[in-house]
């Protein structure tokens, strides 16, 4: 036990590797094989054929098989592998198959019809990361209008998020007015009441409005984040009184004093916000969900959902779509891991 | 040098958007202002923020006890008849609360049970998993970074991302099977039995979320002073001991942060189950949020009176929860 906790708080400044670091290491690529590994699966996936996907056990590879276009065939022709009854392998192209038999012939010579039992042929495969399924998907699953959809929501209700949250920030951090305890208070005691246990009324207040199916109903009333509001006022919070006196001396308007002085001051955290407002408004299911019946507005993740709950839907399919799905937030994460990962350690916010 | 022009230039693009739509404002508020005085600027700029606020969450919440008053099948909150606690009643007749079959609304107590069960493991997982590679990525790691990242990074899917590409993993010829039986062993029904879906589902929440508390609690680590570590080396004091007597209860007010913050967002858990198991096979990984929308929403015959209720039944846990919260954080501040 003691060597454990031994283990577990050794700290940085030693010269030599021992075993404790060999664990850690060892544990760490662990962490990558679990973290990474069924996202890799699921883009390799992505790329396999219908008949490849169904496969058990399945293989590691997208495979194809290899296929070869002939003069008198529409279609290009599959190559196999075929063991003649003289021992010899040869390469033939498959015209058709009847049963147990198929009709083949060899794409040097093509003039030959060859028959050849099917339990003495093996298909010739390569690995082959083709975008058929991209191409269908995106056909059968109107994915453009889903990615319109989403780029929108998250565009416009991070910058309505950061606008109205920011003058909100603003108002309770510098100045005195009646009322600025309770509003602050109700707004932190609702920080962790969240949507999903209002999900009735909540639906009976967008319905009232007239939002449901539109975009407005995903994009407006989620803006009001009391999170934002509270990251926003702590930090403005920092921000001396002094420079709003002198430029209220210098004749500044209200507005002026926080479009000028504040919001650039503010930017650290404004961009912090912004990240997260991006993930949120991305990641979102529970509320378009509920807002959303008609499938031209749907976002991605309501569209994916519904996709995958559709019957004869293949899984090749909805993997190539989920794929596309991940794809934006993981650039966006690949550039900028560093300010993300440590914005969340600085401010606990997600 | 390049890099940073161009990214001087995207500040500057970005900047002057910024200034032109706040520019938009500055007349029509500026007039507000002399309108309304000194005094009333506060009101002018909290009240967009109020609005939506108010509107779209706090009058939801204020009306969701209308709905948890009254009965019928009727949506319109005042077409609808006052029947006092029945909505309660109905949800706590029971002969025996750790029977779901004894009870009127057995998909209720199922949910509930499955919800405790479900929270419990999960957080104590969670937290178990975060600290230890928490503690880890604290000690002398070469690429710190990285590793932050990969954990972190699952963090980022979408929970329905989340729960395809594990159905896809677990399904019956999936890519685990594969494996389980390329080592010779037979096919485990992963998401077709009722305790290995439940086992797989506080997993794959696991796997979706550990990323974050670990960064917390690696700012938590990292902040405390390492003189404290020195000090206590040089007095003699093993790693061990150093570890309970100082790590650990200066760890504690984070710890108690992402305690809390996990179990709130345990009790929520829906998204993933969502596109996951769908709270199959039958009700096994059916959990509270799952139950309300069910009977919000996708029933066909909707009760919103029991759904309701059963939301302030989840607030109720879920504001206690909160003002745990909040205390730690007051604790941790002293």
């Amino acid at each position: 036990m003691n060597q454990i906790l031994e283990f577990l708080t050794r700290r940085r400044g030693r010269k030599k590797l021992d075993w404790s670091d060999f664990l850690s290491y060892s544990y760490l690529m662990l962490g990558v094989l679990v973290m990474f590994g069924p996202v890799i699966w699921l883009i390799l996936s992505s790329f396999k054929t219908p008949l490849e996907i169904t496969k058990f056990p399945p293989r590691f590879f997208p495979y194809s098989q290899e296929t070869v276009e002939l003069e008198g065939y529409d279609e290009p022709l599959q190559l196999f592998e075929v063991t003649m009854e003289d021992g010899s392998t040869q390469v033939l192209a498959q015209i058709r198959r009847i049963g147990l038999e198929a009709q083949m012939i060899d794409p040097k010579d093509p003039g030959e019809i060859i028959k050849v039992d099917i339990s003495q042929r093996e298909p010739i495969e390569k690995i082959d990361f083709g975008l058929d399924n991209y191409i269908t998907g995106v056909r059968s699953f109107n994915f453009g209008r889903y990615l319109w959809n989403s780029i929108i929501v998250t565009v416009t209700a991070t910058l309505l998020t950061l606008l109205v949250n920011s003058m909100a920030a603003f108002a309770l951090a510098k100045y005195k007015f009646s009322g600025r305890q309770t509003i602050f208070l109700v707004m932190i005691s609702t920080l962790m009441v969240p949507l999903s246990v209002v999900l009735v009324p909540i639906f009976l207040v967008i319905t009232k409005v007239g939002w449901n199916n539109n975009l407005l109903g995903i994009i407006v009333p989620v803006a009001a984040t009391p999170t934002g509001v509270f990251l926003l006022r702590q930090y403005m919070l920092t921000i001396p009184d002094e420079l709003i006196a002198a430029a209220r001396i210098d004749g500044a308007s209200e507005w002026r004093i926080y479009s000028q002085i504040i919001l650039p001051l503010t930017k650290p955290a404004l961009a912090v916000l912004a990240i997260f407002s991006v993930m949120w408004r991305w990641n979102d299911f529970l509320w378009p969900l509920i807002v959303m019946s008609r499938s031209e507005f749907f976002t991605l993740q309501v569209g994916l959902a519904s996709f995958q709950g559709e019957l004869n839907v293949q899984w090749n399919l909805i993997l190539a779509m989920t794929v596309l799905t991940l794809l934006p937030i993981t650039v966006i994460f690949a550039i900028l891991q560093r300010n993300i990962t440590t914005g969340i350690a600085t401010t606990g916010l997600k | 040098m390049k890099k940073a022009e161009r990214k001087n230039k995207l500040n500057k693009f970005f900047g002057s958007l910024g200034n032109g739509i706040i520019g938009f404002f500055d007349i029509p508020l500026g007039g507000l202002q002399k309108i309304f005085g000194l005094k009333g600027v506060p009101y002018v700029f909290v009240l967009p923020n109020l609005l939506i606020f108010g509107i779209f969450i706090l009058f939801p919440m204020l009306l969701n006890f209308v709905y948890a008053f009254t009965g019928g099948a009727e949506f319109l909150p005042f077409s609808r008849s006052y029947v006092g606690i029945a909505n309660f009643d109905r949800i706590f007749s029971c002969e025996n609360y750790l029977n779901p079959n004894s009870c009127t609304e057995d998909l209720f107590w199922r949910a509930a049970q499955n919800t405790v069960v479900f929270v419990i493991v999960q957080v104590s997982l969670m937290v178990l998993v975060s600290l230890i590679t928490a503690l880890i990525l604290n000690r002398n790691i070469k690429g710190r970074g990285f590793f932050r990242s990969v954990f972190f990074y699952p963090c980022l899917l979408s929970p329905i991302v989340v729960g395809l590409i594990w159905k896809w993993i677990l399904q019956e010829n999936g890519v685990l099977n594969g494996v389980i039986v390329g080592l010779g062993f037979e096919k485990l029904p992963f998401l077709v039995e009722a305790n290995w879906a439940r086992f797989w589902v506080i997993m794959v929440s696991v796997w979706a979320s550990m990323g974050f508390y670990t960064l917390i609690l690696l700012a938590g680590l990292q902040s405390i002073p390492s003189e404290l570590y020195e000090a206590s080396s040089i007095d003699g004091a093993s790693k061990g001991r150093a570890f309970i007597n100082i790590t650990l209860p200066l760890l504690m007010p984070t710890m108690v942060v992402v305690i809390v913050l996990s179990l709130i967002r345990a009790v929520q858990v829906f998204e993933i189950i969502f596109a996951f198991t769908g709270g199959g096979p039958g009700t096994a990984t059916m959990y509270m949020v799952q139950f309300i929308y069910r009977y919000g929403f996708s029933s066909p015959n909707k009760q919103f009176g029991v759904a309701a209720a059963a939301s302030l039944l989840m607030a109720g846990v879920l504001v206690v929860l909160t003002l745990m919260q909040l205390a730690a954080r007051r604790e941790e501040a002293y």
